[in-house]
């Protein structure tokens, strides 16, 4: 139950009188409140500090230590206070856990420190409040990728079962991984480097013949250059077959944006192979080798950097694209304006507005070449503003720029967004789930429930300390309410499971209309070892794998006969089975007192079996002065 | 052309700045109430001192500015009640509480109802029940009140029940309710055929008893 609502349980109580009237079963009995204590002052001796609250408000939240049973191992006799050898600092926010019902993560803490406090009191960190919840998780997160940090080093070594396609792929992919990968690494940095000066010093002009001009070296040591592109081409062409080899997705890898520029750093040289001496395109040709300065981007791989950067500027496409717009509108107006400016004086070189775009873009960047200048005084009047407002316009988006970069750099040091996701949902799986340990807890406990009654009315005191020990005050209130809704619908709860289950079958259920002796007994044993087909199964509780769960909906009782609405068994385990058929022939079903007296016989026993008690014995509610025993097996 | 840039890029923040302003105002100039004295409230209700502190301490923590709204209203009652939506029952309940109908209920109003509830008469009881299947407060309950109140109820217990619940289920238990209270079958049950025919069940005079140790 939503503890933080533990104090209106009396006003949800009273309220229930509104389902009185129009209810038409008889309303349960009120679970007995034992010892009507006044509500107690707790202390909390945490390392010295004394904390103190009421007693019901650590009740709120019964599955935390503080709220069990559990704390009284910390119970010191001779003060009469619990003392706790802990934090008192973080204790802070635990107890404030239970006044407020929020939980909140204090920043200065350490992350782990606070974790084990959260343990050591069986609190769930997934319920600390949304206020704090984005810090905790992202100090979790960074804590965690330095722990993996720090691993990471220490596991190089190499997963074994790997294929020798896996093992290249994981070569290329991380060259720190092995020798042979450093020495790939390094081997194709250095010609790519090669290749990029060899591009660059071609053109350098280095001959020293006197009489002609000076030649490129390139023209002049042809074959040297030749053969060194050629080198340089055939590595890259190796590494690229080898690297299409390794991938793992071929046809994903051919359409990444690093194997793209692989290909355009290595195709001109094919095409080059291929055409020769054809006059008409070696003009085009000639453009092609301009494509060869795309080697450099292969660096990229070899650093992260570039990587960041190259991702960043893909994601700031929209404000680049902003600026290139308000440019080319501030361009488009100040070329407009000083056309027509300078329209009137003479040898202007303003000649047409596309010819203006230049003196427009050289002086709005603050350039300056001064090969067109405005002669006219209004021409000098708008030249001037459109130098201000250029320094404006440039200046202004840069700001902007800066920071999207800076947030994706950080957002890169962090996890991928998408373990981010699968965490959301994981903590909103793990708060819905302890939510809904309130239903299951109430139809687990329905069934305890049933079983106090029986003690109750038997007054065997041991017996019922021994099966209530974990259900408070409070749930037992709160599930009596459920139990009050249940008898004025008529209808019951019950798990998912089972509600999808009785919506597939559409069989109704059987009132075993016969006389309980031995037919029951038949009927059960039936039950309990084949399949039942016409009778319910029942679901499981998600914290169990086999129970039983049994409940008499109504009852009717004119002497000893005693029908029943429901019956849900579930086909049990061998062992399970065979317990349950020793209880069966233990029984003698007719006389009410017999069945109670059995009762209390086989009781204990499946409690010691499993926490969850497969309790085989649900009573029904006592009856003005008849008390009917239901016995069900 | 530098402002157009600066209008675009910080607008979005600034709708959300003034956004949250607005929220903030609305917050501070919540409702803050404070209820009369204890030495008040203990005479107007049947509660001991004890009684009114505990409760008035489980109230304020809940809601600290001292009244419930609706929506706070329906989402403290609907945590009672997991499986199910209490949400259109608790509209009635809180209609049933807030007495001046202002829209919110104080700690007066809270306790007030507390009190008929937990230690009232039996005839004072029952007046509140059919003060709350009334909804619109005339004096009788016709069909249509009740086949809302009994879906309300029907609400809360969710989809996942047993045996499953039907659509014309709350309709009949409208028409089993009818049959046993509306003496002069004209329809509607007025307060007097009401009490009566509660008087008369067992079951509902026992019930009636049934929440008095609460507190």
């Amino acid at each position: 139950m939503a503890a933080g609502v533990a104090a209106w349980l009396p006003f949800a109580r009273a309220a229930a009188i509104g389902w009185m009237p129009v209810a038409t079963l008889p309303m349960p009995v009120a679970p007995a409140e034992k010892s009507k204590r006044q509500d107690e002052l707790i202390i909390l001796n945490v390392s010295g500090r004394r904390f103190q609250t009421w007693k019901n408000t650590l009740d709120r939240y019964p599955d935390t230590l503080l709220g069990s049973s559990e704390k009284e191992f910390f119970y010191n006799e001779e003060t009469k206070e619990y003392f706790f050898d802990r934090d008192p600092d973080l204790f802070r926010s635990v107890l404030n856990f239970y006044r407020t019902g929020k939980l909140h993560y204090p920043r200065y803490e350490c992350i782990s420190s606070y974790d084990e406090e959260l343990a050591f009191f069986g609190i769930i960190p997934e319920i600390i409040g949304d206020c704090c919840y984005e810090e905790y998780k992202d100090r979790k997160r960074e804590n965690a990728e330095r722990l993996m940090d720090d691993q990471e080093d220490n596991k190089d070594a190499k997963l074994p079962n790997m294929t020798f396609r896996e093992t290249m792929w994981r070569a290329f992919e991380n060259p720190h991984t092995s020798t042979m990968a450093l020495v790939f690494y390094y081997v194709t940095g250095f010609f790519i480097a090669i290749s990029v000066i060899t591009n660059v010093v071609e053109t350098v002009p280095c001959g020293s013949s006197p009489n002609q001009k000076d030649v490129p070296c390139g023209e002049r040591y042809t074959v040297a250059f030749f053969c060194m592109d050629t080198a340089c081409v055939m590595i890259f062409t190796v590494e690229y077959l080898m690297r299409l080899f390794a991938a793992p997705s071929r046809y994903r890898f051919m359409r990444s944006v690093m194997s793209i520029i692989d290909v355009v750093a290595i195709l001109p040289y094919y095409i080059g192979l291929v055409m020769t001496d054809n006059e008409d395109v070696s003009g085009a040709f000639v453009t092609l080798r301009v494509f060869r300065v795309f080697r450099i981007f292969k660096f990229s791989r070899h650093s992260q950097g570039l990587r960041i950067l190259g991702y960043t500027l893909k994601s700031c496409a929209s404000e680049l694209g902003f600026l290139l717009f308000s440019l080319t509108m501030a361009i488009i107006i100040f070329a407009t304006v000083m056309f027509y400016a300078e329209k009137g004086s003479t040898s202007s070189k303003f000649t047409s507005i596309p010819a203006s775009f230049w003196y427009t873009i050289v002086t709005m960047t603050t350039l300056g070449y001064g090969d067109m200048v405005p002669k006219t005084i209004a021409g000098k009047i708008f030249g001037s503003i459109c130098s201000l407002s250029g320094v404006l316009v440039i200046a202004l988006p840069v700001p902007v720029i800066v920071s999207n970069f800076s947030r994706i750099y950080h957002q890169n040091q962090r996890a991928d967004k998408r373990r981010a996701q699968k965490m959301q949902k994981a903590r909103l799986a793990r708060i819905r789930l302890s939510k809904k340990g309130s239903c299951t807890a109430y139809l687990h406990s329905k069934r305890n429930g049933l079983l106090n009654e029986v003690l109750e009315l038997t007054g065997s005191t041991e017996d019922e300390q021994h099966l209530n020990k974990s259900t408070s005050l409070l749930a037992n209130q709160h599930h009596h309410l459920l139990h009050c809704l249940e008898k004025t619908t008529n209808h019951e709860f019950v798990d998912e499971q089972y509600y999808q289950q009785s919506y597939l079958e559409t069989a109704l259920q059987n009132y075993p209309s016969r006389s309980p002796s031995l037919s029951s007994h038949e009927g059960m044993t039936g039950t309990c070892c084949t399949r039942p087909s016409k009778k319910h199964r029942h679901t499981p509780l998600p914290n169990s794998s086999t129970t039983t769960h049994m409940k008499p909906l109504a009852h009717s009782h004119q002497g000893g006969l005693q029908e029943l609405s429901t019956i849900h068994i579930q086909p049990l385990s061998s062992s399970r089975c065979s317990l349950n058929l020793c209880v069966d022939e233990a029984m003698a079903l007719n006389c009410q007192s017999g069945q109670i007296t059995t009762a209390i016989i086989t009781m204990p026993t499946p409690p010691l079996t499993t926490p969850e008690a497969d309790a085989p014995l649900p009573a029904g509610h006592a009856h003005q002065q008849n008390v009917v025993k239901v016995s069900a097996l | 052309m530098g402002a157009l840039m600066v209008i675009f890029s910080l607008q979005p923040k600034q709708r959300r700045k003034m956004t949250d302003s607005v929220e903030d105002e609305l917050e501070l100039s919540a409702v803050r109430h404070r209820p009369e004295g204890l030495e008040q409230l203990e005479a107007q209700t049947r509660f001991s001192r004890k009684e009114l502190q505990i409760l008035y301490r489980g109230f304020k923590n809940e809601c600290p500015s001292g009244v419930v709204n609706e929506e706070t209203f329906k989402e403290i009652y609907s945590q009672f009640f997991p499986q199910g939506d209490a949400s259109t029952y608790a509209h009635f309940l809180f209609n049933a509480f807030d007495t001046d109908h202002n829209g919110s209920v104080s700690f007066e109003d809270f306790v007030m109802g507390l009190s008929i509830l937990l230690r009232g008469t039996v005839q004072e009881k029952l007046n509140w029940a059919f003060n709350l299947y009334d909804i619109n407060k005339d004096g009788y309950i016709t069909k249509e009140e009740m086949l809302d109140i009994m879906k309300a109820i029907y609400d809360m217990m969710g989809k996942c029940t047993y045996p499953m619940l039907k659509e014309e289920t709350p309709r009949q238990h409208v028409e089993v309710f009818f049959q046993k209270m509306d003496k002069n079958k004209d329809g509607v049950v007025t307060i007097d055929e009401f009490i009566d025919c509660c008087q008369n069940d067992e079951n509902i005079m026992r019930s009636m008893h049934l929440f008095e140790s609460v507190l």
